[in-house]
């Protein structure tokens, strides 16, 4: 970015810190019921949540946290209480075993319990929308925040929203759709539909409400942002937190010339690399692009890596724990798993895209979901999924991908059937898999193991 | 290199051999379009249909018929239904466009409706360009509205003009451009079959893009408006009903599909000299003609696509696992003839190494040994509730 | 699509005929379902054109619509079929059974059993294919908002009476089978392709002649070259010699048979309004008739081949034998029939055109409910379907190699055995995993342990998985008999469960949250009718 862009545009955290600021005073100080907030990936969404939910509690708002998942509420309780150990909070959870982490039981200002009644009267109450919906009360609580809202059925929001008077909606439209498992195409076109995301429909009925957008990503590199801003969020672009130089990766170790050096040296440099195969038609577990996918995790770790960011300026190690491979199905993760293993390789985060929604690493290494594929259905051409595993990284994404991808989207045109009334989700799974392909060629080390 | 004139006039003539000599080019109709959507890799699909080649004489010709046909009775009622929504100049289609997409605008009273005949297509596409010209007047439009009764757009498609033939266009008063879709299918309650509506969007996203082309050689460019109005009967009566349909996405993905299209041209360079899909020919030359171009058949051609029978019936000869659906592939690997797949999954064949033999292997295993469970049930068989999950039946 | 599936539809495209999908029946088929094929007239939205129904395979009741656009043959077409199905319906309404149901009070707001009648036996309507289902909901909508003389004097085309009474039923009967397992109304090419794997695509399957072609081929005809013949083959006319199953026609009908007919019905009827004496309209009554009947023959030409290929597909289903869980499942569908019939009685208004928000929701989430039961029950009754989920790593089959008692620690300790299964599947267990099976038809639970090492492995394949009984070992502090696996047995368990937990209570609709628009306006009069236009088709 040359200077003089550098005056004309505002620095990425005054612009944060004023879309925060729009948003909190909204929360707190607004007429309206809701306020809803679209956070891309690494946007700060948990530091909202977190700052919010402490504001609202300071101002003596009994406030209830709605997640979606135990692991996210989990999350959301051990945050809170680092932040202000003196608050006293409630984690309401569910009777199975093992329903909340164990280690919320070590913070003495944290109550947990799988009765509303127990948490009576503690400033903030979390929980899952699965549980909150069982909750039965006569005194609504002031406010609300639902975090994930996008993920989150319109139903479960049904359900739970008699329980507050005013919340805080949090999510990040890019990321996988709520589904069901059965069809709901009679209720398509109503602004209630049950299976649409709950933000849909509260702003079916409430179009009238704040709507923000956290703009800067602070986790995607400037390498990265630009992209998947472009491919996933056409329309509510952002931008990186960070510019080109801000973040270095270096390796100690130099290259040995080989296909997975060589991707990863272009990663380095790039923030992108694609170690493309040789085109052939396999099984999911296509033994060679999971040992790639290894291989290329095993020299990430053996080149002795180290990555600079506004974070410190001292080289940090690149260790295992902020690296992680991310799959479109399980039985591939569990393939990369085992081909780790055999390699000595521990401690790196192997995990199907769903999983991986929420987290952070330094370095994420991609086995492509059409990667050897002779058909791509719904499931693999679905944007978020795609969204997910290329917004994962601080500094680098290597996908490992048969040859021929292109064509096989070719030969699997969308052809969606289109709802009167749905308004349409951007953009087309088809249409942004070319896009992410077409910018990875320009990253491309052909390696045939 | 010759000059792209040359080129052009190359590719025409080429075209025309073809389709047989006296065998006027068919234009793009919907269902080409469509064919085009739902299998845009396929070479077979593309080069008749970039030459004109009436696909269905042909499938007659080749002695498998389409099996596509119109009943006279909605043909009739789709034709009455069409002129009830342009009746008197097209008021109540501009009626619904004024409520639907742009409330705003003043409302139409009386509106232009420019005569579009002319000599040929290319005159016709010309006519059409000057219409909108003169329609979409100085920039931010004339104030008026314009209603364009079947206008011709012309469209490249893989190197090759193709003709098209929207419903209507409708001009803005500020200028803008809206396509008009009218289906025959209903508007129950406000929705519609998805399947159809989504067809209708395809269609129209070609139509935008054809439009805005028309629109990229005027200064300013007039904007082509990105939702469209498809005009469809009202419950149960033939009343006109609308609804706006965003094509966005579809026009984003026909724009790629178009760009990564195989070049007429060069599907046409490598077929052998002297094929020809004139109707005229006796079958087994137009079987071996058609052989010439590679197809990739799926069943959703059966929908499509007028040649679907005749390509299944090669496909199925060809023992690929393909026409049993797309999706069949998907856990086979490398594995795609029905012979190669059954001879992995009995041991007779294949690498136990490679996954997808192990899991066919697997797979075979469990249904034999479930339909050998089956087959004997014995006494206490797994019909038998009361001995559910113990010795017998160990599934249940 | 499950590898299990894809290499039966290869089996079958080698054998030359279909492959077995599941080993019982999955649905219920009544001893005396109605069976409705009908016809619609192209371009016109549902419009009818004729029909065969009834309960006797030898005598369909013949409905024809000499003229599909006249709005008084279409209400005589209706009127008809009310008077064939309402009776059919009504036979189930009267026997009953007591049974018990939980409500809540709405004095206390308690859960309390209060004594119901449940309909004894329910009624089953069978159309041949998916689009029969979408037309009969689609009659359904258009008449049970029509108003009778008697409902409204003032109405102009008053509806015959008793119509609309049958479309408040086929749109019960259409939302019941979006119910996932459910058997009051179903198509037959969805039933057989549930039992049978043909050689052909799940999209040439829904041809309900090419399917039965490849279930049943002639003797001595492969089933692939059966199908091409049931899907092309026409006669010197240009016709089907196999007609759609409907509701559409095959255009080659409608252009050449049928709209000549129509005309001729027409010319007819103008001829007859035209005549100038008693003589003359007794001729011109003679060749109305005539046309009349023409008509009436030709829809029963187009309906009869596929009446027939229903019975005949249902002959083939009753050859399998029932599955354990449906008649739990059917019972569900004597509940939802009793359910309409009691709304019927208490005079409550039709369905309305959208659900509310909150009726939605609960529909949703009771599908939801219901699709995991039956992939549940199906897997439990059927090997075959067991074998996929085993596939999919979702169940495990295989022998007991080691018991072991253990106990939990406390003051009062209860048996958790420890059960060693060796398997060749490959379930998916995550640490702790929950795993369930079958102890005579109730769920016994157990938590994954680990795996034991494998000293006798050889080649690697199977595995050796510790399961810790959970639980349905009695109170004692030893296990019942026969509650825990011993050495030898052969046992599967599940990663899914067996039985559904009802969801959250959701609001009632009058308490719907701001979220979703507030409670639903309006007031408690029915919906208005449709308006009445000339241009009306259905």
């Amino acid at each position: 970015m040359t200077a003089h862009a550098r005056e004309t545009v505002p620095d990425p955290g005054a612009a944060a810190a004023r879309a925060t600021e729009a948003i909190l005073h909204d929360t707190l100080h607004g007429t309206h019921r809701g306020v809803v907030v679209d956070s891309p990936p690494g946007a700060g969404k948990s530091t909202l949540v977190v700052r919010a939910a402490l504001e609202l509690a300071e101002a003596g708002r009994p406030l209830m946290v709605v997640a979606q998942t135990n692991a996210q509420v989990d999350d959301l309780v051990l945050r809170l209480a680092e932040k202000n150990p003196e608050l006293p909070v409630g984690r309401l959870h569910s009777s199975d075993t093992d329903a909340y982490d164990k280690a919320l039981d070590e913070l003495p200002q944290v109550r947990t319990s799988a009765k509303a009644g127990d948490l009576a009267g503690l400033g903030v109450v979390l929980s899952t929308a699965a549980k909150w919906a069982h909750v039965k009360t006569d005194e609504p609580w002031r406010h609300a925040i639902v975090d994930e809202a996008y993920q989150m059925r319109s139903d479960a929001l049904l359900a739970v929203a008699g329980l507050f008077e005013r919340a805080l909606f949090v999510g990040d439209p890019g990321q996988l759709d709520p589904f069901s498992i059965v069809g709901g195409e009679q209720w398509a076109g109503l602004s209630y539909d049950p299976s649409a995301s709950a933000v849909t429909t509260l702003l079916a009925h409430n179009p009238q409400l704040p709507q923000h957008r956290l703009p800067v990503s602070w986790r995607l590199p400037a390498s990265a942002a630009p992209l998947v801003s472009d491919a996933f969020y056409p329309y509510t672009r952002f931008r990186s937190g960070t510019d080109h130089g801000d973040r270095r990766l270096v390796f100690a170790v130099p290259s040995d010339g080989s296909g997975p050096d060589r991707v990863v040296d272009e990663a380095a440099v790039s923030g992108w690399g694609l170690l493309e195969l040789p085109a052939r038609h396999t099984p999911r577990t296509d033994p060679e692009a999971v040992r790639a996918v290894a291989a290329v995790v095993g020299r990430l770790l053996e080149r002795g890596g180290a990555a600079t960011s506004e974070r410190s300026p001292d080289p940090v190690p690149l260790t295992a724990d902020r690296i992680a491979v991310g799959t479109a199905h399980r039985d591939q993760a569990a393939a990369v798993r085992a081909a780790l293993a055999e390699r000595g390789v521990r401690d790196v985060t192997v995990d199907t895209a769903n999983r991986l929604q929420g987290r952070e690493f330094d370095v994420t290494v991609v086995l492509h979901p059409l990667s050897g594929r002779p058909d791509a259905t719904a499931f693999h051409l679905e944007t978020g999924r795609l969204c997910v595993l290329a917004s994962r990284h601080r500094h680098a994404c290597i996908v490992v991908c048969r040859a021929g991808v292109g064509d096989l989207l070719d030969d699997h045109p969308s052809t969606e059937p289109v709802q009167l009334g749905v308004t349409v989700k951007f953009p087309d799974g088809w249409e942004a898999n070319h896009a992410v392909l077409a910018h990875l060629r320009e990253h491309r080390v052909s390696w045939a193991p | 290199m010759p000059p792209p004139r040359t080129r052009g006039t190359a590719l025409r003539q080429r075209l025309a051999d073809l389709r047989g000599p006296g065998v006027q080019a068919k234009a793009l109709d919907a269902r080409a379009l469509a064919a085009l959507a739902a299998n845009p890799g396929c070479r077979r699909r593309a080069i008749l249909d970039g030459a004109g080649v009436d696909k269905a004489a042909l499938a007659d010709a080749l002695g498998v018929p389409s099996g596509f046909g119109q009943s006279q009775f909605a043909f009739m009622r789709g034709n009455a239904f069409e002129a009830r929504v342009k009746a008197d100049g097209g008021a109540e289609l501009l009626r619904l466009v004024h409520r639907t997409l742009d409330p705003g605008a003043e409302p139409p009273g009386r509106a232009e409706v420019p005569d579009l005949t002319a000599a040929g297509p290319e005159g016709r596409v010309a006519r059409t360009a000057l219409a909108l010209r003169e329609a979409t007047g100085a920039p931010g439009g004339t104030g008026a509205w314009t209603l364009l009764d079947h206008p011709l757009l012309a469209l490249d498609v893989a190197g090759s003009p193709a003709f098209l033939e929207p419903d209507a266009v409708v001009v803005h008063p500020d200028g803008g451009w809206t396509v008009v879709e009218i289906k025959s299918f209903p508007m129950l309650d406000g929705s519609a079959d998805p399947g159809k509506v989504g067809a209708a969007a395809r269609q129209a996203a070609v139509y935008v893009l054809a439009l805005e082309e028309v629109a990229a050689r005027l200064d300013p460019a007039p904007p082509v408006r990105q939702r469209v109005l498809l005009v469809c009967p009202k419950d149960f009566s033939n009343l006109p009903t609308a609804s706006a349909v965003d094509v966005r996405k579809q026009r984003a993905v026909t724009a790629r599909q178009l760009t990564r299209l195989t070049r007429i041209e060069d599907i046409a360079d490598a077929l052998p000299g002297g094929v020809c899909f004139s109707p005229g020919l006796p079958a087994a030359q137009l079987t071996a003609a058609v052989e010439t171009v590679p197809a990739s058949y799926a069943p959703e051609c059966l929908a499509a696509c007028e040649l679907a029978f005749h390509c299944r019936a090669r496909s199925r000869a060809a023992g690929a696992v393909t026409a049993l659906g797309r999706s069949v592939r998907a856990e086979l690997g490398g594995l795609s003839t029905v012979d190669d797949v059954l001879a992995a999954a009995h041991g007779e064949a294949g690498d136990p190494g490679d996954p997808a033999v192990a899991a066919l292997r697997r797979a075979a295993a469990l249904r034999t040994e479930a339909l050998a469970l089956a087959a004997a049930p014995g006494a206490d068989g797994p019909r038998d509730p009361a001995r559910a999950g113990r010795e017998v039946s160990p599934c249940r | 699509m499950s590898l299990i599936t894809t290499l039966g539809r290869l089996e079958a495209v080698r054998a030359g005929h279909a492959q077995p999908a599941a080993t019982v029946r999955h649905r219920r088929l009544s001893d005396r379902p109605l069976v409705l094929v009908p016809l619609t007239t192209a371009g016109e939205t549902g419009a009818p054109l004729g029909a065969l129904v009834g309960t006797d395979r030898a005598a369909p009741r013949l409905l024809a619509v000499p003229q599909p656009r006249d709005r008084d043959l279409r209400f005589a077409f209706l009127a008809e079929l009310a008077d064939v199905v309402l009776p059919y319906i009504d036979g189930y309404a009267e026997s009953v059974e007591a049974a018990e149901r939980t409500e809540t009070d709405p004095e206390t707001g308690k859960r309390v059993k209060v004594e119901v009648e449940l309909c004894a036996e329910a009624p089953q309507l069978i159309v041949p294919s998916r689009a029969g289902i979408d037309l009969v909901r689609l009659l359904g909508r258009s008449m049970r908002f029509r108003r009778t003389a008697e409902q409204d004097p003032e109405a102009p085309h008053p509806a015959p009476p008793r119509v609309p009474l049958l479309g408040r039923w086929l749109t019960h009967f259409g939302e019941r089978a979006r119910v996932p397992g459910s058997s009051l109304l179903t198509a037959l090419s969805e039933l057989l392709a549930r039992h049978w794997t043909t050689g052909q695509s799940g999209l040439e399957d829904q041809h309900l002649g090419a399917l039965l072609a490849w279930i049943d081929p002639p003797e001595g005809v492969p089933g692939a070259e059966a199908a091409l013949r049931a899907e092309l083959a026409r006669d010197a006319d240009g016709q089907l010699l196999c007609p759609p199953a409907g509701p559409a026609t095959d255009p080659a009908f409608d252009n050449r048979l049928l709209a000549p007919a129509v005309e001729r019905y027409d010319r007819a009827r103008t001829a007859l309004a035209a005549a100038e004496d008693g003589l003359e309209a007794d001729d011109r009554l003679g060749a109305l008739t005539a046309a009349e009947r023409e008509i009436r023959a030709l829809v029963e030409s187009r309906t009869r081949p596929t009446w027939d290929a229903v019975w005949h597909g249902i002959d083939l289903l009753r050859t399998l034998p029932e599955g354990a869980h449906v008649e739990e499942r059917w019972t569900r569908d004597r509940w939802s029939f009793t359910g309409h019939r009691d709304r019927v009685l208490a005079g409550e208004p039709p369905q309305p055109r959208r659900d509310d928000a909150v009726t939605a929701a609960n529909k949703l989430a009771a599908r939801e409910r219901e699709q995991a039961r039956l992939d549940a029950q199906e897997a439990l009754d059927d090997p075959l379907v067991m074998a996929g989920r085993r596939l999919a790593g979702e169940a495990f089959a295989g022998e007991v190699t080691d018991v072991v008692l253990a106990y939990t620690e406390g003051r009062r300790p209860s048996p958790r055995p420890l059960v060693t299964v060796r398997t060749d599947d490959r379930p998916h267990l995550g640490e702790r995993a929950r795993v369930h099976r079958s102890l005579d038809g109730r769920p016994q639970s157990a938590e994954f342990a680990g795996y034991a090492p494998d000293e006798g492995a050889g080649d690697g394949e199977g595995a050796l998985v510790v399961l810790r009984i959970m639980d349905k070992m009695g109170r004692g502090r030893e296990p019942e008999a026969g509650s825990v696996p011993e050495k030898g047995d052969r046992v599967c368990f599940t990663l899914f469960e067996h039985e559904q937990r009802g969801g959250a209570k959701l609001p009632d609709a009058e308490r719907t949250p701001w979220t979703h628009g507030g409670p639903p306006g309006g007031s408690d009069a029915p919906e208005p009718a449709d308006p009445v236009t000339e241009e009306d088709v259905l």
